[in-house]
């Protein structure tokens, strides 16, 4: 069997969570990656470990992974695949159920755990509960989610690149600009440390009282919905059933109620700390260390003693 | 210009959700049901491109049991115009919901159809995507700003490193996230007379559409549960734990 995986990038990288997908599909058979971009992505995918064969698209209608021209590609390509699978974020979200459509097959979003060739686990109800479904369908597509898998190394591999030629789709869509947040900090999705702040934080301004802490743990910084809400930072930084999967070693949250829609992206984290000034927020529920504070008054200290 | 809006009937989010004891699905007997939140925010977009003049027409739809009416009624207090409830005992996936959804984009005509971009109950986040697939019009999922001007649609789009901009020709998919808008209160005059606006029931079998589904629920089972920890009482004492308890940092 082979596995086709939709390898996705930002700012002329491929993502950490595709590395994960890889990973994800060695489980089910030989894998081949496709790579929409420049002759550069091609090459980084080429060294990826465990790929054994690079698909590159390199017409420029594919340059930005609009779901459009991306999904007739991949319903091109997916006569010789018995999965397609992407990482579970906002491209693989966007262009495999488009491509499951057009194939006639339900996706199966959000995959933590690989049974067997059609049986798959996955959360719903925000991470309150698992579900076990087999699929029927001939072909299985699939997002899954980075937190679950490890990345497969970039490098070691050696894999040939093919290209692939361009398939005609619908012309209904372009592309007119992105913003990145261009942050020196590690990624939040694959981040050792994750510091997050929440309404708590207060302002804009003083949700920066965490950079201190994510300095010195060389932390990813998240947020709650209600900090991004309240624009205390962007809308990249949210954790949770709408925002970001985390599951790093240490996850610490200050000022965050502990919500079920927050609980759901970070509760798999290893250590949980919270600091929060109500003794009954539900935060402390999860946690594994708690402080029962001002996380003003916390926050400093925190830092004072990590530095010694 | 019309505008479709589907909307689901979910368990409210403020509910935990409980696993049934045989491991068969969740608990939703006797457990308060909502409109799904992003469909609350679908509805509103809609409402709002209307009363700005760039829509004429607002039709809510939703593909569920009887008590689905419901939530259609919500969505016409909103100030939806008229609404559809395609009658269904099962609990349809994606890809027959999109089926479903294109018959009736066939019959309506719609120029856009605002979905949200995820339901919370099945949190599959793939329903929009499919009808436009299954339709070949463009889509601009996880909207937070979605502007309508000569023909096109601009949809500002958050994705995973920060925001994108896209522009999509009429007809399209709008998909909604959390940061598009903020959904009213309907007002009791509204629920009121959304009591004699036009709600028509079709049976789903009447559409003809294939919905068997492609996934067995093998099982469902409560996640792992984690145990609160404990409390400490300083910055000093919490980092002495992490370095030598807990041992990750
Ligand atoms: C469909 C849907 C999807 C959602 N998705 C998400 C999601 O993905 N992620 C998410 O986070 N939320 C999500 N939410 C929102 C969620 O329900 C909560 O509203 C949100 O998580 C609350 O954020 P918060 O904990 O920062 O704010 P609050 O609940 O207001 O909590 C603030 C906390 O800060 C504490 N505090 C205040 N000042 C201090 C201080 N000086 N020191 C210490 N503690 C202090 C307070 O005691 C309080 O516990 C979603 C909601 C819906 C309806
Ligand atoms: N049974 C349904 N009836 C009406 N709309 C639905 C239904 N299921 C899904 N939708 C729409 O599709 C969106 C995404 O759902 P999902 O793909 O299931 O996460 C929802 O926010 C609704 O707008």
């Amino acid at each position: 069997m082979t596995a086709l995986v939709l390898l996705d990038h930002e700012g002329g990288q491929i993502r950490k969570a595709a590395l994960s997908a890889v990973t994800a599909a060695t489980r089910l058979g030989d894998v081949h990656v496709l790579v929409a971009g420049d002759a550069a992505l091609a090459q980084a995918a080429s060294q990826i470990a465990g790929v054994s064969k690079v698909l590159h698209a390199a017409d420029a209608r594919y340059a930005h992974e609009l779901a459009e021209p991306l999904a007739a590609l991949l319903v091109s390509l997916a006569g010789s695949y018995d999965h397609i699978v992407a990482a579970a974020g906002a491209t693989g979200k966007n262009v495999l159920p488009r491509a499951a459509a057009l194939l006639d097959v339900q996706p199966i979003p959000d995959v933590v755990s690989i049974v067997d060739a059609q049986t798959f686990v996955r959360p719903i109800y925000a991470g309150n509960a698992l579900a076990t479904v087999r699929s029927s369908d001939a072909k299985k597509v699939l997002t899954v989610r980075s937190a679950s898998f490890d990345a497969a190394p970039a490098e070691g591999g050696s894999a040939p690149v093919e290209a692939v030629a361009a398939v005609d789709s619908p012309d209904v869509s372009r592309f007119e600009a992105v913003q990145l947040s261009d942050s020196a900090r590690p990624d939040l999705e694959s981040a050792r440390v994750v510091v997050s702040g929440g309404r708590g934080m207060g302002s804009e301004e003083k949700f920066h009282a965490l950079d201190p802490l994510a300095d010195v743990l060389g932390a990813a910084v998240g947020a709650s919905r209600a900090a991004v809400d309240s624009g205390f930072v962007p809308n990249e930084l949210q954790v949770g059933q709408t925002g970001k999967i985390v599951a790093p070693e240490l996850y610490m949250a200050f000022g965050i109620s502990g919500a079920i829609q927050h609980l759901a992206g970070m509760k798999d984290s290893r250590v949980i700390v919270a600091v929060n000034k109500d003794p009954e927020a539900p935060i402390f529920q999860v946690a594994d260390y708690g402080i029962v504070g001002d996380l003003f008054e916390v926050v400093p200290q925190l830092v004072e003693e990590l530095k010694k | 210009m019309k505008i479709l809006v589907p909307v689901k009937r979910v368990v409210d989010y403020n509910i935990k959700p409980r696993v049934k004891a045989d491991g068969s699905g969740v608990e939703t007997a006797g457990v308060k049901m909502s409109m799904n939140p992003f469909d609350e925010i679908a509805v509103e977009e809609a409402v709002r491109l209307r009363e700005k003049g760039a829509a004429s027409e607002v039709v809510v739809v939703s593909i569920g049991v009887q008590q689905a009416q419901d939530t259609l009624r919500t969505a016409m207090a909103m100030g939806a115009d008229r609404a559809i409830l395609v009658l269904t005992d099962e609990s349809p996936e994606p890809l027959a919901v999109a089926k479903v959804l294109k018959t009736l984009v066939e019959k309506e005509g719609p120029s856009l159809v605002v979905l949200g971009k995820q339901a919370i109950d099945d949190d599959m986040n793939a329903t929009g995507q499919m009808l436009a697939g299954l339709l070949g019009w463009g889509q601009g999922t996880f909207a937070s700003k979605v502007d309508v001007v000569d023909g096109r649609v601009n949809v500002s789009r958050e994705i995973d490193g920060g925001t994108e901009q896209v522009s999509l020709t009429l007809p399209a998919i709008i998909t909604a996230d959390l940061r598009l808008n903020e959904p009213r209160y309907a007002s009791l005059p509204n629920i009121m007379k959304a009591k004699k606006k036009p709600l028509e029931t079709i049976p789903a079998a009447d559409l003809g559409v294939d919905m068997a589904p492609r996934l067995t629920v093998v099982s469902v089972a409560e996640p792992a549960e984690r145990k609160a920890g404990i409390k400490v009482g300083s910055a000093t004492e919490l980092v002495e734990k992490l370095r030598n308890e807990a041992k990750v940092i």
